[in-house]
């Protein structure tokens, strides 16, 4: 069981969930973040006065997957939020300990599947 | 003898001093009446101006949050650039002596105006404006700013005055007895028409429809601010009781009483009319269907107004308000074209609607209808308003946009669309500090 995180452009994230629907995955949470990365940021005018806007908006995308959809997920990802510029993102994977679903208690790889 | 003198002087004095108080009395009261016209116009045109307002709200409410900025700066243009050039040009074009009938050739920048010309000016150029704006509601989330004014500048100078002239201006529909009392046809389907040259030619926003297995699916895109929306919505209704009672062009004409009866029971029924048929056919009485049921309502009255009894406003509202949403569905289901608030619908359909509707619930002794006995005459004469400026504005604004499209392109790039007009035509947010870029 792994837990894939993903920082992508906020405007990429319909792309992502087309591909990731394309794969037969459909269990995906989506945050709003802001962050900062080699991208640096980028300016904003305010009646005529320049902004440093540092902190980039982003969206953060959680999936926890078996393992036969990991590789599946993570194409996903970088086909949907790919365009091969600075400030497309990442993706972290990371081991899950245990995964139990609420409504009937079931845990393990049932419960994410 | 004496007595006969004396008499004769008091006599000649009577009639002197009455026919002088005669005069005095003519004169007072031609001061009354101008005094009347002109604060009732200059109100009316400043409830008429608000209505800018209300437009904005509207369609701010129902786009995305990340394009919010540039409605602002859409709505806020084509009145700002559309003033100027109806001052310019429109007036004349619209108002000037007539050259066949078909349009105005004297009075450039309103030259040789006095203060009753500055008075109906002023109660014009709203109306432009209006017919100006409603464009940006079809055309929304998508077009290129730049293009935004060129297309403005053009309908308020150019479009909206020719058609006007023929119907307002004393061209040679009005010669033919056509009857738009406020503007069904004058401002609000030619607003409407070029609309959806304007949708039609733009195409529809990324993401709206869908290619599947079993063809084209339409997708919702939902607005994010349905109070906005409806304030706008009430604005505009405010706005209305300029726009049409104040179209009686005289502040000693009891009719706008009336007129204000008819507009306010149309729009009532218009907004219930569309709450109906969404309960029946989405199962739950639809917000905005409702709030577009209530403009629907106002546009179909805004033609007939001055001419109808109250349930005759009653029934043509109602029927606008079922209309819309009939429509609204039509075009987004079946034609698959692209117009987030719905102002083809409400604007051209309904105001097709109202100017026919003349020519069937007229019942006054000049404009009669055929439900009154009036015969097919009238109903006629409005249908051939109804085509006439249909085609004109179609084909107008039609080569305008097409030739925007070629020369300097209508529409923003498809990374510009995602990331919203505010950030990437003007470089700023609306909603700086609140998180709500998901929606994107």
């Amino acid at each position: 069981m792994k837990l894939i995180i993903a920082y992508v452009q906020p405007e990429k994230l319909t792309a992502v969930k087309q591909e990731l629907y394309k794969r037969e995955i459909f269990k995906i949470s989506v945050t709003n973040a802001l962050g900062c990365g080699q991208q640096k940021g980028y300016t904003e005018m305010y009646r005529g006065v320049d902004i440093e806007v540092n902190l980039l908006r982003k969206v953060r995308i959680e999936i926890a997957v078996n393992e036969d959809f990991i590789d599946s997920t993570i194409e996903a990802i970088l086909v949907g939020a790919g365009t091969n510029t600075i400030g497309d993102g990442k993706i972290f994977v990371l081991p899950v300990e245990q995964c139990i679903r609420i409504r009937n208690r079931d845990t393990g790889s049932t419960a994410i599947g | 003898m004496k007595i006969q003198k004396y008499a004769m002087v008091v006599v000649f004095l009577i009639v002197g001093t009455s026919m002088a108080f005669a005069a005095d009395v003519g004169e007072e009261l031609a001061l009354h009446q101008q005094a009347l016209d002109m604060i009732w116009l200059l109100l009316a045109a400043a409830l008429v101006f608000f209505m800018q307002a209300g437009f904005a709200m509207v369609e701010i409410g129902l786009t995305r949050a990340k394009n919010a900025g540039n409605i602002i700066m859409k709505n806020l243009m084509d009145f700002s650039a559309g003033s100027l050039v109806f001052w310019a040009i429109g007036w004349a074009l619209m108002y000037g002596t007539s050259f066949g009938g078909l349009f105005g050739t004297s009075q450039f920048f309103i030259q040789g105006a006095d203060t009753t010309l500055f008075r109906d000016w002023m109660f014009q150029v709203v109306f432009a404006a209006t017919a100006a704006t409603i464009v940006s509601g079809a055309m929304a989330e998508r077009t290129r700013f730049s293009a935004y004014l060129i297309y403005s500048v053009v309908i308020s100078g150019l479009v909206y005055p020719i058609s006007g002239h023929w119907i307002w201006g004393g061209g040679w529909l009005s010669s033919l007895g056509f009857h738009d009392f406020a503007g069904s046809t004058v401002v609000h389907s030619v607003g409407g028409w070029a609309a959806l040259a304007g949708a039609i030619v733009l195409g529809p926003r990324i993401g709206k429809y869908v290619v599947t297995g079993d063809g084209i699916m339409s997708k919702a895109i939902p607005g994010h601010n349905l109070p906005l929306a409806s304030l706008g919505v009430f604005i505009l209704w405010f706005g209305w009781y300029g726009f049409n009672a104040g179209s009686t062009l005289s502040g000693t004409d009891a009719t706008m009483a009336t007129v204000a009866v008819t507009t306010t029971v149309a729009a009532s029924a218009g907004s219930i009319g569309a709450m109906a048929v969404s309960w029946i056919k989405f199962k739950k009485p639809d917000v905005s269907m409702s709030l577009n049921g209530a403009l629907a309502g106002l546009v179909g009255i805004t033609a007939p107004t001055a001419v109808v009894t109250p349930i005759g406003a009653i029934i043509i509202g109602g029927i606008a308000g079922l209309l819309v949403v009939v429509s609204v569905e039509f075009i987004d289901k079946r034609l698959h074209i692209d117009d987030p608030v719905g102002a083809v619908s409400v604007h051209g359909v309904c105001g097709v609607w109202g100017t026919l509707a003349v020519g069937l619930f007229g019942a006054t002794d000049d404009i009669r209808g055929l439900f009154y006995g009036g015969g097919f005459g009238q109903l006629g004469v409005q249908a051939l308003g109804v085509l006439s400026v249909g085609v004109w504005v179609l084909l107008t604004t039609g080569v305008l946009f097409l030739v925007v499209k070629k020369t300097i392109g209508l529409r923003v790039g498809h990374h510009e669309e995602l990331a919203g007009l505010d950030l990437s035509e003007h470089s700023t947010e609306s909603y700086s500090g609140f998180q709500i870029f998901t929606t994107m």
